[in-house]
């Protein structure tokens, strides 16, 4: 990479970081204090508006440059990926949305707590909450740091960490003065730069092969060096048993995992009503469905274009597949497209993580405040006001995050995604179908279901491989390995549903009938919505 | 913080009401018949997908035409599936419950107008 691409890629960078604060400073002017304001953006976004921030919640630059990745590295096995981050927005538009628009107000736990005990719930519940928010931020932090070690060629070390303090600091700014005003817009704004992006690379992809989609995967198997193979799933997954079980773990956790995410959930407040709130899911569908079929076009062009074999000699996760495809398109390394295309990524990558962590300190500062602190805090002692503390909270997230984001520097980013997608899962999903669909749920099944999913999953990965007992664990040193897989899914989230039916059933106190006909009633009609 | 448990709220009564009356078990029984078939054929549909790519590649590897093979069309009819009930679940909502829904979301409203512990 030449001074070029880098002062061009900066250049580009600083564009993006002079908007988004401006759009900060713009949502955050005289509007202070209110938390219908700060949490959900005053609940008047328009379904594509809504749709368009939701598809920027989710497309983070793991997929963006990870899953084409994947693909270029091992062809067909990348593609599984994109299969289950999407259809597990069926769950979420069947199952999720509108229920959870109709009877929540901010938080994942609103919606359980008003059927239960609130304390008990609110604190269980906003425990795992802010664990998969902050696991997910630590993955988006990990990978702005190595992207530009990868992409603005510094020399390792320095660069990365400054980066992850930066990306640290920017986020808590952006969250802490402009709310989800601010975050929703930087959101739309990633949206449109990351899909105009995409698009503009699968145009040239094509464009390359004359739109003939069968030589450009034939093309990908011929320079993959793995023939016909890389067509078909095998290559990653296809090995002993316990990495076809390993996949089919990361499988389950990807289709369950998205409904439970607290910042997609807290997306859907910031709409007037639960009809808005399915129209922006079905926005967003469309928006990520059409976003992972281009992925797949950029991962098999990268193998077809800059060869399966370069890309790895670049970056052994295969991270800089799509940066290597666009300098090819834009005319090589040495020529000026190819420098601006290159750039034109690179930017694109930086304003899909900002625009990622900043949804996700957000969640997390509403669910420390509103449901932690509003839980724990001292009846007789000031009250301070809620907004005050979730402003405080995103700074305290933002310092955990850029602490856990330093120490994490080598960790695999897809891990760390595919971990926060098992908690989620295990802990969230469980307590919140329950909660929506099961008259006779109580307050010990919610808190059991929540603590029976979130530890066993994070006693699982303490026990895995990706901690002790291999090479490219994160202590090679010691061993305490006793868990085969490196997702927990599997296990945990079976875990999650059962201890909630075992607390359930074990419960000395009855169900409340009226809370359920309330819960019910109002998840359906609409009915004392705010 | 904790509602009291002392004599449950006349609101509460609403609630328990409109849910047994005719017009609510209706629209969530068209709800839950469309959602429960709907999400068991995806999920049952999506992980016979991750299982067979992950125990029977050669099923998966058998090729269609050209460059296209089984694994090809099973994915990408995993794309199309989720947009053709994304597209079917919306038209169900908005012909068959979006109505019924509205009306009882006011009538309820109008009834705990004025409760205890109900919305204003």
């Amino acid at each position: 990479m030449t001074q070029d691409h880098r002062a061009l890629a900066l250049l580009l960078f600083s564009a993006f970081v002079a908007v988004t604060l401006a759009i900060t400073t713009w949502a955050g002017r005289n509007r202070r204090g209110s938390a219908e304001e700060f949490y959900a953006g005053g609940r008047l976004f328009s379904p594509m508006e809504n749709g368009f921030a939701i598809a920027g919640d989710y497309m983070s630059a793991a997929s963006f440059l990870g899953i084409s990745g994947l693909i270029a590295l091992y062809g067909y096995d990348g593609m599984l990926y994109s299969v289950g981050f999407l259809v597990a927005w069926l769950v979420v538009l069947f199952l999720v949305a509108e229920l959870v628009r109709n009877c929540g107000r901010f938080t994942l736990a609103d919606v359980v707590a008003a059927r239960m005990r609130e304390r008990p719930v609110r604190i269980a519940v906003g425990t795992s909450s802010v664990t998969v928010s902050v696991l997910y931020l630590v993955a988006q932090m990990v990978g702005a740091g190595t992207l530009v070690a990868l992409l603005l060629g510094g020399d390792g070390g320095a660069a990365q960490a400054w980066t992850v303090i930066g990306v640290g600091a920017l986020m808590v700014i952006y969250v802490s003065f402009g709310g989800m005003r601010a975050t929703t817009w930087i959101q739309i704004v990633k949206s449109v730069l990351l899909l105009g992006g995409t698009i503009a690379l699968k145009v040239l992809v094509l464009l390359r092969f004359h739109g003939d989609i069968d030589r450009l995967l034939l093309s990908a198997a011929g320079h993959s060096g793995h023939g016909q193979a890389f067509l078909a799933p095998g290559l990653r997954y296809g090995g002993d048993w316990t990495s076809r079980f390993d996949f089919i773990s990361l499988g389950l956790a990807l289709v369950l995992g998205t409904a439970g995410l607290p910042h997609i959930l807290s997306r859907f407040y910031t709409v007037p009503t639960a009809r808005a709130a399915r129209r922006s899911v079905v926005w967003a569908i469309g928006l990520i469905g059409g976003f992972y079929l281009m992925t797949i076009v950029l991962g098999f062009g990268a193998a077809a274009i800059v060869g399966t074999a370069e890309v790895r000699a670049s970056n052994a996760a295969g991270n800089t597949a799509v940066p290597l495809l666009a300098l090819d398109l834009g005319g090589g390394a040495d020529s000026t497209g190819g420098a601006v295309l290159f750039a034109v990524v690179a930017a694109v990558a930086f304003a899909t993580i900002l625009a990622v962590v900043a949804g996700i300190t957000l969640a997390s500062s509403a669910s420390v405040a509103h449901d932690l602190y509003a839980s724990l805090r001292r009846r007789r002692g000031k009250a301070r006001s809620e907004v005050t503390v979730a402003r405080l909270a995103a700074v305290g997230i933002g310092v955990v995050a850029i602490g856990l984001g330093l120490l994490a520097r080598d960790l695999n980013v897809a891990f760390l995604v595919g971990l926060a997608f098992a908690v989620a899962a295990s802990a969230n999903l469980p307590v919140l179908l329950y909660s929506l669909f099961w008259r006779d749920f109580t307050t010990r099944g919610a808190v059991w279901s929540v603590y029976g999913g979130l530890v066993p999953a994070m006693v699982l990965v303490a026990l895995s491989p990706v901690v002790s007992g291999g090479p490219q664990s994160l202590f090679p040193g010691v061993d305490f390995q006793y868990f085969p897989l490196d997702n927990p899914g599997i296990v945990s989230i079976p875990l999650g549903f059962v201890a909630g039916w075992l607390g359930t059933v074990t419960s000395p106190e009855a169900p409340d009938e009226a809370k359920h006909a309330e819960t019910e009633v109002r998840s359906l009609t609409g009915a004392g919505a705010v | 913080m904790e509602v009291p448990d002392a004599a449950p709220p006349a609101a509460a009564d609403v609630y328990l009401e409109v849910q047994r009356s005719a017009a609510f078990q209706e629209v969530r029984s068209r709800y839950r018949r469309f959602v429960l078939p709907a999400a068991a054929g995806f999920l049952s549909w999506y992980f016979a997908y991750v299982v067979t790519a992950t125990t029977a590649p050669d099923l998966m590897a058998r090729p269609v035409a050209g460059a296209v093979n089984v694994a090809m069309l099973a994915g990408l009819g995993q794309f199309l599936t989720t947009f053709l009930l994304t597209w079917a679940y919306t038209r169900h909502a908005r012909l068959r419950r979006d109505r019924a829904a509205l009306e009882l979301r006011w009538d309820t409203q109008e009834l705990t107008r004025g409760t205890k512990g109900g919305v204003a």
